[in-house]
């Protein structure tokens, strides 16, 4: 795993070009409170960034406004170099590439799991539909879920809903996948299968931004730690700067309340 | 009771042409009212108020005032000479859409907003998230509300009858003018209408049950 340390001014200019998300300066706000304040991020190709924090943080709408699923107030958001447009095609081109993995997995609930992770293909890519089959197929089994194609998503485990949402997004070879909590509507002993499949595609080189409470994926595959409180980045660090020596208060006092129990 | 027997072809016209003004009138309302209801949900906001002046401009009018305007008003400013069935399937159409609408939209309301993100996330647009995800599940939800309004659009085609149209009302109103037996006539007029609105209800029952099992 290569170590990337992390300046706070990691989006300065000339390295801002080769990086393939960049936020600066962005607010957002939910009536009164301010859940995004001043935010700067930049994500390198292939780097998997963890965002942690205190419920309520800001740190799941950080996600969202990452594909425009939330709008924000302020500041500027760039994928690949392009920034985000704000509606119609040309958002919906670009949200194509960029993978999104919910926390309640919003399978399509009509469609079988086949379809679900064909649709987006023949529907957005145009791809003819057997060879989206045949992609579908081979993602299905990568992420351990073939033998269950034409069930419907109810009659799936949560664990295994999760892993479908997955190959869904990965089905249309996104260039970033988002995870927004993708473990914590699970029971705990499915868990593991769904942060396997992460690892695994954390280690194939995928840039993540991935928002849990997983500690342990997030010191064994996270490249940089990212800790929000009150709507603000308070810190970045390598998992191992972070995690055995945290810099602010707020993120001491995070980490005593979790790791003691 | 010879009053059915000596005037078949009159019922038959009748019960025909409350058929048909019923069958176009739906089609109508229901294209229109999957469309109005795509605007009230839309992402833009002068689409969202077209729907919302459309609702509220339609479903508040007397539906007879409607027709007023449709055939007296239209004919002399937009298209002179054209048919009554014409006009009274669109006065019709226009006034069901408003409920469809709304019925469609309470539909919507019951997917969970989670579907629409995913769609829209692997990049469908607002169009595709509508009809390939969202609208196929509040089809469901929709059906118990909408065979309730297609059988109130079946009874409201009964106004056409006094607009110049042959239906099942303008067929009791001459025969009672001919000074048949009125009782005699309602019944039969009646079991006409509950043909059809009892056919109605069958359909949906139908499919909601095919909804049911497609789960």
């Amino acid at each position: 795993m290569s170590e990337v340390s992390v300046p706070q001014d990691a989006a300065g200019a000339q390295s801002t070009a080769e990086k393939l998300v960049v936020l600066e300066g962005v607010n957002k706000h939910f009536g009164a409170l301010h859940v995004l304040q001043d935010i700067d991020l930049a994500i390198a190709p292939g780097e998997v960034v963890v965002v942690i924090g205190p419920s309520g943080s800001g740190k799941s709408t950080l996600c969202r406004t990452i594909n425009r699923l939330e709008t924000t107030d302020s500041g500027s958001i760039t994928i690949d170099g392009r920034p985000l447009p704000q509606e119609g095609k040309e958002l919906a081109k670009l949200r194509s590439d960029v993978g999104m993995v919910f926390q309640s997995f919003n399978l399509f609930a009509h469609k079988t799991v086949l379809e679900n992770v064909v649709l987006g293909q023949t529907k957005v890519r145009k791809i003819p539909k057997a060879e989206a089959e045949k992609k579908a197929m081979a993602l299905l089994d990568r992420v351990g879920v073939g033998s269950q194609s034409q069930k419907y998503p109810a009659q799936l485990s949560g664990g295994q809903q999760q892993r479908v949402a997955i190959a869904r997004a990965l089905a249309m070879d996104p260039k970033v996948m988002l995870f927004d909590e993708p473990t914590s509507a699970l029971d705990p002993e499915m868990i593991n299968e769904v942060l396997e499949v992460m690892q695994q595609l954390a280690r194939e080189g995928m840039t993540m931004v991935v928002v849990t409470h997983e500690m342990g994926f997030a010191r064994s595959a996270a490249n940089r730690v990212v800790f929000m409180a009150d709507g603000r980045i308070m810190e970045e660090a390598t998992p191992d700067q972070f995690f055995s020596n945290p810099r602010s208060e707020r993120a001491k006092d995070f980490l005593s309340k979790i790791l003691h129990h | 009771m010879n009053v059915l027997l000596d005037h078949l072809d009159l019922f038959r016209d009748g019960f025909l042409g409350t058929l048909a003004l019923t069958g176009a009138s739906a089609l109508i309302s229901l294209v229109l009212g999957i469309l109005i209801a795509g605007c009230r949900v839309s992402p833009v906001p002068p689409l969202r108020a077209f729907g919302t002046a459309w609702v509220t401009l339609l479903r508040n009018t007397p539906l007879t005032l409607l027709f007023l305007v449709a055939f007296f008003v239209v004919p002399q400013v937009l298209f002179p000479g054209i048919n009554s069935f014409v006009l009274a399937i669109c006065a019709l159409g226009v006034y069901t859409s408003s409920f469809i609408c709304e019925a469609i939209r309470s539909g919507i309301g019951t997917v969970a907003l989670g579907q629409a993100e995913a769609a829209r996330s692997i990049g469908m647009t607002f169009m595709q998230s509508l009809r390939i995800v969202v609208l196929p599940q509040a089809t469901r939800a929709v059906l118990p509300p909408l065979s309730s309004l297609l059988i109130a659009l079946t009874k409201n085609s009964a106004i056409a009858g006094g607009f110049n149209n042959v239906d099942l009302f303008n067929i009791q109103k001459t025969l009672s003018n001919d000074g048949f037996n009125i009782l005699v006539i309602f019944f039969w007029i009646t079991l006409a209408y509950l043909i059809i609105t009892f056919a109605i209800s069958g359909i949906f029952r139908l499919l909601e049950r095919r909804l049911e099992v497609a789960r």
